[in-house]
């Protein structure tokens, strides 16, 4: 499987390390109202699609960035790939 | 206690460092740089990077790349980060010289003695490198770095002259590893 690195190109997926679901960057206010069933969603539902999946990738033999990948589960077909620092902040996260 | 003189080992663990010459590729250890890492801080990547055009003389390269003048080499290592290599002997406090140009822009952290560096030099590069990682060595340019695995060490590969000159960096504890994979990659060459 090749992941095409949004800065550094097309690079063989052994240079990655996937950690799963990319909806962990969105990680519940542990203040709020409802902290813990919010947390208890957050870590443990997930939907199981048979179709498109968005992940976190990580590139661990290569420049170090997380990267949310959108890859067909069925087919292994890779349809896009973000910095995930560049989805965060698209979100409103970190400065 | 002005008599106790340290000698410095060589990450090969000798006095002077080691170097071979296999089928006409130059495998030597290079212990002679000070290296320093550079990350800029969220936000002040323009700051840092007009002060290492101070500092260094040249623009920090862009992903992928590498970038040198007089004393300074500069690689790409991340977004927002990067590797500076001075020579040892006159840059032998490279963070304290780093981190006083940038300021409060970017973290710099010593690197100099965590890592091993060799350089290989030869007209079958190529050969040997193909044996070696999964880089597409033939297509890299003079200027042209990337981090890749080899002999399961993380490492990073210089392209100092397309086709003929690189540079291997790599963990100094796997420096032996290094060598030997090195080595093995020139003297299995057909």
């Amino acid at each position: 499987m090749i992941i095409n690195h949004p800065l550094l190109g097309p690079r063989d997926a052994q240079e990655f390390t996937y950690l799963g679901d990319a909806n962990l960057i969105d990680r519940p206010d542990w203040q709020a109202d409802g902290a813990g069933q919010a947390f208890y969603e957050y870590l443990y539902l997930r939907d199981n699609p048979a179709g498109l999946h968005r992940e976190l990738w990580y590139h661990e033999q290569g420049d170090r960035s997380w990267l949310v990948v959108t890859r067909n589960i069925s087919t292994h077909e890779i349809t896009k790939v973000e910095l995930a620092r560049d989805v965060a902040r698209a979100k409103g996260r970190g400065k | 206690m002005d008599n106790l003189a340290l000698l410095p080992r060589c990450a090969l663990g000798g006095d002077k460092p080691e170097a071979r010459l296999i089928g006409g590729l130059r495998i030597s250890e290079n212990p002679g740089l000070a290296m320093a890492s550079l990350a800029a801080r969220a936000g002040q990547e323009g700051d840092v990077l007009k002060a290492a055009r101070k500092l260094t003389g040249f623009a920090l390269p862009g992903p992928g790349g590498m970038a040198g003048a007089g004393d300074w080499q500069a690689f790409w290592a991340g977004p927002g980060q990067w590797l500076l290599t001075a020579p040892f002997a006159s840059h032998e406090d490279i963070a304290r010289i780093v981190k006083s140009a940038v300021a409060g822009a970017a973290s710099v952290t010593e690197q100099t003695d965590g890592w091993v560096r060799f350089e290989i030099a030869g007209a079958r590069i190529c050969e040997m490198f193909e044996r070696l990682c999964n880089v597409d060595v033939r297509a890299m340019k003079s200027g042209q770095a990337t981090r890749c695995q080899i002999e399961h060490l993380g490492s990073f590969l210089l392209c100092q002259e397309a086709g003929a000159a690189f540079s291997v960096l790599t963990l100094r504890s796997g420096a032996r590893s290094m060598f030997h994979a090195l080595e093995t990659a020139a003297r299995s060459l057909p």
